[in-house]
C-alpha cells in the first residue's frame, strides 16, 4: 500500500465572480521514503493540492471532492480535531517564505517546543532537548544559544532550516515542501536541498516537493507530476519525464530553460499565458497555447493514459504516441548535448 | 575599436551606522559596494551576478545616481556623472534608463499604463501630447502588448505583462544604456523566456547596451556577452560569458556554478557539487584580506587571510580576470573537502 494515495482530488473556490476550479481531478501516489516533485507554473494548482491534502484551506467557500489517503486514513474525510492530530506528526509542511510561517514574537525554542507539546505529553526539559537535537540536525551552529533567538535574528537560509527542524521534529512519514528554496540564493538552495535529502535518509520520510524549477526536480525527485491549469499533464519517473517527455507543455517548459539552449541561441517559450480557472477553455486546457493542437483538442478533454512503452508514465494528450515519441527524442538529444 | 559607453572606477557605497540621539556617532559602516571597476562597451550586455547582499543592486543604483556613491567614479557616454547635480542629471537620464525587478511595485498603481510609459517623454518635453500617445502605442506593440490597452491600469495585467510595460517605459526616451535589475526573477520560467527573447530583440532593433543584473546564472549566461561575479561588495571574477561558465577561475564562481541545479537527472545524480558551508558574512565587518577566505576550499593560511588579491588577468588571458591567489585549476572540479563553518560577521 502506498504511503499517500490521492484519488481524483478536486478543489474549487466560490468567489464573487463564480467558481474557480483550482484543482480538477488529480490522482497520484507517494511511496514510503520516495520524493515526488509536483512541477508547474503559477496558478497551476500545485500549492492548492498540497493545502487540500493538509486540510489548510478555509472551510467556507472551499469545496473538496476525492480522497487523500495517508497510511490508510482519508485526510479529506477527517474531522478538524483528527486532522490536527495528524498534522505535525504524520504529515508536515514547509512553506516558501519562512518569515511569514514563523511567529515573529516567539523564540525559535518556544516554537519548536510547541510543535512537540501540541502532540505529546512531555516535560519542558525533554521538549527542549529534542528541539536542540533538531536544530543541530539541521546544521544551525551554536544551537544552544540560538534556541532563545527570534526569527528575525536568523538569515533566510537559517530560518528555512528552522522550519525544516519544526516540521521533522515529530518524525512525520510525509513532508510536503511548497517551494522551500524559491526565495533563497542558489548556494543556500543547494545547502537546503542537501539537508532535506540527508534528513530524508535519516528519518525515512517521503517528500512531496512543489517547485517550478526543473533543475530542482532533476536534483531531488524520484517521480514527477507535471501540472497545468488544475490538471495533470503528465506524470512518471524522473528519468522518463526528462528523457521521454510526452506532453507539449513539458516540451514548452524544457524549451524555456536557458541552460538547455545553445549559448546565444533563441529560447522557444510557450506563447501566451495560462488560462483563467474561472472559465477554463473547453477540451484540453492547454490547447490554446499548443503548437500541435488539432480540432479534437478544443472539444474533448484528453484522458490521462499510460504509455504503451512504459505503463508507469501517464500522459493526457490527444497526439499520437509515435508523434510524441519522436518529439521527445529530438528534445532529449539536444538536452543531453547541452548538459553533459 | 569598441566604444566605452559606461566606465566605473573604484565605485564605493558605504552606509554609515550611527548611534546616539542628539550627537550621532558613526559606529560602523555597511560596505555594500567596496571598490568596483568595470567597463561596458556600446552594444554589449554586461551581466552582473551574485547572491543577496553582494552589492549588485546597490551598485546599479549608484550608476543610475539613484544613490550617491561615497567614493569612486562613474563615467557615462564620456561624461563624469558621479557628482553631477540633479538638474544636470536630467539630461543624462534621457540616455540612461532602468528596468526594475518587482513588476508589482515598480509601476504606479494609480496611473494608467499609457501615462506610465509616456511619463519620460512628457517630463523631458520631447514630444507633443498627440505624439506621445502615438509613440506609447508603438512601444506597447514593440513589447508585444495590445496598443489598445493604453488606458488600462497595471493591476489589469499579469506579472510578465507588467514587466513588458516596465521595459516599454525604459525604452520610451530611446536611451543608450538600460540597467536591468533582476528583470525576470519574479517571473515563471516560460514568461521569463518570453521577456529574455524580447530584450535581445530590442537590443538589436534599438541598438541598446545593457547592464543585466541577476542571481540566476543560467539566465545571465544566456543574455550576456561578459559576466562579472560579485561577492561582498567586490567583483571577484570577470570574463566573457561562455569562458566564465566553461572555465571559472574563482572558487566562489565555481561554488555558484556547481550549486545551480542541472535539469538533467542523470548528471544531477553523478555530480559532485561544491556546497559552501554557512552564510555570507555581513558587509559591515567583512573578513580581512580576501573576503571569501573563510569559506574557500582553496584557502591557504598566510596568504589569503593576509593579502587581498587584486582583480587581474589570469592564465595569460587578458579577457578573463579573477581576484584570487589560488584560482581553480580545472573544471569540473574533483571532489573537494571544505572547511567547516562560516566566518564571523
Amino acid at each position: 500500500m502506498a504511503l499517500l494515495d490521492v484519488k481524483d482530488l478536486k478543489t474549487s473556490f466560490k468567489t464573487d465572480d463564480g467558481i474557480v476550479q483550482a484543482v480538477d481531478g488529480i490522482s497520484f501516489s507517494v511511496e514510503k521514503g520516495e520524493t515526488l516533485a509536483i512541477v508547474g507554473e503559477s496558478g497551476c494548482g500545485k500549492s492548492v493540492t498540497c493545502m487540500s491534502i493538509m486540510g489548510l484551506l478555509p472551510r467556507q467557500n472551499t469545496v473538496h471532492s476525492g480522497q487523500a489517503v495517508l497510511s490508510g486514513r482519508d485526510l479529506l474525510a477527517m474531522s478538524s480535531d483528527d486532522l490536527r492530530q495528524v498534522r505535525g506528526t504524520d504529515v508536515a509542511m514547509i512553506f516558501q517564505d519562512p518569515m511569514t510561517s514563523l511567529n515573529p514574537v516567539h523564540t525559535i525554542g518556544r516554537q519548536l517546543r510547541e510543535a512537540i507539546e501540541v502532540h505529546e505529553n512531555v516535560s519542558k526539559q525533554r521538549a527542549n532537548s529534542r528541539a536542540l537535537e533538531m536544530l543541530r540536525a539541521v546544521g544551525i551552529p551554536r544551537a544552544e544559544t540560538r534556541l532563545d533567538d527570534y526569527p528575525h535574528q536568523f538569515s533566510g537560509g537559517m530560518r528555512q532550516r528552522v522550519m525544516i527542524a519544526m516540521s521533522l521534529i515529530n518524525n512525520p512519514d510525509l513532508l510536503i515542501a511548497d517551494e522551500p528554496t524559491t526565495a533563497l540564493d542558489v548556494t543556500t538552495q543547494a545547502q537546503i536541498l542537501r539537508l532535506i535529502k540527508s534528513l530524508q535518509n535519516d528519518f525515512g520520510s517521503a517528500v512531496i516537493m512543489v517547485t517550478h524549477d526543473l533543475g530542482v526536480v532533476a536534483e531531488v525527485a524520484d517521480k514527477v507530476l507535471v501540472m497545468y491549469a488544475g490538471k495533470v499533464a503528465e506524470q512518471g519517473d524522473v528519468d522518463e519525464i526528462f528523457f521521454h517527455p510526452n506532453h507539449p507543455y513539458t516540451w514548452g517548459l524544457l524549451n524555456s530553460l536557458p541552460r538547455l539552449v545553445v549559448h546565444g541561441g533563441e529560447l522557444r517559450p510557450i506563447p501566451g499565458t495560462p488560462p483563467s480557472l474561472l472559465h477554463p477553455p473547453p477540451g484540453c486546457r492547454f490547447h490554446l497555447r499548443c503548437p500541435h493542437r488539432m480540432d479534437v483538442c478544443s472539444v474533448e478533454v484528453p484522458p490521462l493514459e499510460p504509455l504503451s512503452t512504459n505503463p508507469g508514465h501517464h500522459v493526457a494528450c490527444h497526439l499520437t504516441e509515435e508523434f510524441r515519441r519522436q518529439k521527445a527524442d529530438e528534445l532529449a538529444a539536444s538536452m543531453l548535448a547541452q548538459t553533459s | 575599436m569598441a566604444e566605452e559607453l559606461l566606465v566605473v572606477e573604484d565605485l564605493e557605497k558605504h552606509f554609515p551606522i550611527k548611534r546616539g540621539i542628539i550627537f550621532q556617532k558613526e559606529i560602523g559602516r555597511v560596505r555594500a559596494v567596496d571598490g568596483v571597476s568595470f567597463v561596458v562597451n556600446k552594444g554589449e550586455t554586461l551581466g552582473v551576478v551574485g547572491e543577496s547582499g553582494c552589492g549588485k543592486s546597490t551598485m546599479a543604483r549608484c550608476v543610475m545616481r539613484l544613490l550617491d556613491p561615497t567614493g569612486g567614479k562613474v563615467v557615462f557616454d564620456g561624461q563624469d556623472i558621479t557628482h553631477v547635480n540633479r538638474r544636470d542629471m536630467m539630461d543624462v537620464r534621457k540616455k540612461l534608463m532602468m528596468v526594475f525587478q518587482d513588476p508589482y511595485a515598480s509601476l504606479n498603481a494609480r496611473k494608467r499604463v499609457g501615462s506610465i510609459i509616456g511619463e519620460a517623454l512628457e517630463v523631458h518635453k520631447v514630444a507633443t501630447q498627440a505624439e506621445i500617445k502615438r509613440r506609447v502605442q508603438e512601444l506597447l506593440d514593440v513589447v508585444g502588448l495590445n496598443p489598445e490597452h493604453y488606458n488600462r491600469f497595471p493591476h489589469e495585467f499579469s506579472g510578465g505583462q507588467r514587466q513588458r510595460i516596465g521595459i516599454a517605459r525604459a525604452l520610451a526616451i530611446r536611451p543608450k544604456l538600460i540597467v536591468c535589475d533582476e528583470p525576470v526573477s519574479a517571473l515563471d520560467v516560460s514568461v521569463q523566456a518570453q521577456v529574455l527573447n524580447l530584450l535581445k530583440q530590442l537590443q538589436r532593433d534599438f541598438d541598446l547596451t545593457f547592464v543585466f543584473i541577476a542571481h540566476d546564472l543560467d539566465v545571465v549566461q544566456h543574455i550576456s556577452d561578459r559576466v562579472a561575479v560579485m561577492y561582498l561588495g567586490k567583483i571577484v571574477e570577470e570574463a566573457q560569458g561562455h569562458a566564465l561558465y566553461e572555465r571559472p577561475l574563482h572558487p566562489y564562481t565555481g561554488a555558484l556554478l556547481s550549486a545551480v541545479p542541472v535539469p538533467n537527472p542523470v548528471v544531477a545524480r553523478q555530480r559532485r557539487a561544491v556546497v559552501l558551508e554557512g552564510d555570507v558574512p555581513s558587509p559591515i565587518n567583512p573578513p580581512a584580506a580576501c573576503r571569501f577566505h573563510p569559506r574557500c576550499p582553496r584557502f591557504q593560511q598566510g596568504t589569503c587571510d593576509v593579502n587581498e588579491p587584486q582583480l587581474e588577468p589570469k592564465d595569460g588571458d587578458q579577457q578573463h580576470l579573477a581576484a584570487c591567489h589560488y584560482p581553480l585549476e580545472g573544471w569540473p572540479l574533483p571532489d573537494l573537502r571544505l572547511p567547516s563553518t562560516a566566518a564571523s560577521a
